[in-house]
């Protein structure tokens, strides 16, 4: 096998332990770092994230790696966004006040408000399982999830979701009681996923060997 | 922006609508531990050994749980959590969300818990403390990685918390803590009937639907699952969010797969096995 490597960022926002354990069960040498030179040379980047979207983005820009960000996306490598991770990629995220994103997709990220199929309103957070769905027949085609069948299950936990502003940006939609969520966005190298792959079995350690093969 | 069914600017695949009115129904087996022993009682006393919680654990996961549930059942008697090492283990295998409970205090606690591993610490002796702690994990950790775990015993027609595995009286009333720790940030709450823990007779709906009427956050029902009858009687009564099975699995009752086939057959979603 090559070897494969991987960066993930380390701005003290997200729960990396358990995606670094995922990675290294398939044998991926993973660096966790704050080290822009680092991050920029890597062949891949993960930026994991958990929590409060202003909270996030705040925290990269006060560590100037919003910059190291963009600059790593410019290289044309795989960079992918877990969780809140991909929700600071939007253009804005409305959580505890508006917060300015890194803007690599358009779109804002909103609090969830859906129903139950017989007219409660979805418990928030969403939290479980759900399944994937890609946006046409061939969208995942020569992406990260080119090894995930369409239908896969995934866990999510979140309170807000991605409402994109072009919908070819979407890769992939899950259902939340009458409604859908933006399960997954991507654009060229730039992949962004809702769902936790370092927690959903082995569709997520699909996923996670479809990123690590681009 | 484009907009579609409420939340995100694509149109609902159609093949799909049967799926979307799913209803989502989390099973997690929970798992006492002591020491480093997967542990079991009645009532939370009497503890029995049942065997290697990590081992337990992998099995769970493989046959379709959920999530996982991990409490230190000695911990807040101790004031500390020995489950660290079990987690780190477990999360180096099993790649299913964990919960872990048990004898935490502060952010620092919660801190080293997730740093092991665990996606969500769930608090109980400490919260009814030191409620602010709610809002401070919730602050730095967010409301997904929050849970408020109630301990109740009915007294005089009510519902009281109680605390270090229902011995403690904690002043308040079970339902309306369940509310106000959901107001200071709590993202989820699990309620267990200490009476009917342990005991596999089912669980305590009438509580469930007191603390799920009022909270908009999901709620784990704990304590008393037997049989599936108990399981579909959960999902069909109320609206509850998941449920948390201990002894039914532990002493090979049940399995994982008689409690999908029940979730299935009543018509909720049910994770896809590798």
């Amino acid at each position: 096998m090559t070897s494969k490597s991987c960066v993930i960022i380390d701005y003290g926002i997200g729960n990396v332990f358990s995606v670094t354990q995922a990675l290294a069960h398939l044998d991926v040498s993973v660096r966790l770092t704050s080290d822009r030179a680092a991050i920029k040379a890597a062949d891949r980047v993960i930026l994991p994230g958990v929590g409060a979207f202003g909270r996030a983005v705040d925290t990269l820009r006060a560590m100037n790696l919003d910059e190291t960000i963009h600059s790593f996306i410019e290289t044309g490598r795989p960079f992918l966004g877990i969780c809140v991770g991909m929700q600071v990629m939007m253009e804005q995220g409305l959580e505890f006040g508006t917060h300015r994103g890194l803007g690599l997709f358009g779109g804002t990220v909103e609090r969830i408000d859906l129903n139950e199929a017989d007219g409660r309103p979805l418990r928030v957070p969403l939290i479980g399982w759900n399944s994937i769905h890609q946006t046409t027949p061939s969208r995942w085609q020569g992406t990260a999830f080119s090894g995930v069948a369409d239908g896969s299950d995934f866990y999510f936990v979140h309170s807000y979701a991605a409402m994109m502003s072009n919908p070819q940006d979407v890769a992939a939609v899950a259902h939340a009681g009458v409604g859908g969520i933006t399960a997954a966005i991507q654009r060229d190298n730039i992949t962004g996923v809702q769902f936790h792959p370092e927690r959903s079995a082995d569709a997520g350690l699909a996923f996670l060997s479809g990123f690590l093969a681009q | 922006m484009t907009r579609t069914a409420g939340c995100c600017g694509n149109a609902l695949i159609a093949s799909d609508v049967i799926a979307a009115m799913q209803r989502n129904f989390r099973l997690i087996p929970r798992l006492d531990v002591k020491m480093e022993w997967l542990i079991k009682g009645v009532q939370m006393e009497g503890w029995r050994k049942v065997g290697d919680p990590a081992a337990f654990a992998a099995d769970y996961a493989l046959a379709g749980a959920d999530e996982l549930l991990f409490m230190d059942v000695v911990a807040s008697l101790y004031e500390r959590n020995s489950l660290h090492e079990i987690i780190r283990k477990v999360a180096s295998s099993v790649f299913i969300p964990m919960t872990v409970g048990g004898g935490i205090r502060t952010v620092a606690d919660v801190s080293a818990m997730l740093a092991c591993g665990a996606d969500k610490v769930a608090i109980n002796t400490a919260a009814t403390r030191n409620p602010d702690l709610i809002t401070e994990i919730a602050n730095r950790f967010g409301s997904q990685a929050t849970v408020v775990s109630i301990e109740a015993v009915k007294h005089s027609g009510s519902w009281m918390a109680m605390t270090d595995n229902g011995r403690n009286h904690t002043g308040r009333d079970a339902v309306m803590w369940a509310k106000e720790a959901a107001e200071r940030g709590a993202g989820e709450i699990i309620i267990t009937s200490v009476d009917r823990d342990g005991l596999g007779s089912g669980y305590e709906i009438e509580l469930v639907k007191l603390v799920a009427s009022q909270v908009r956050v999901p709620v784990v029902c704990g304590g008393g699952l037997g049989t599936t009858g108990h399981l579909k009687e959960l999902v069909t009564q109320t609206d509850a969010s998941a449920a948390s099975i201990a002894q039914a699995l532990h002493w090979k009752k049940l399995g994982m797969g008689d409690l999908r086939s029940t979730l299935a057959e009543t018509g909720c979603f049910v994770r896809k096995l590798g």
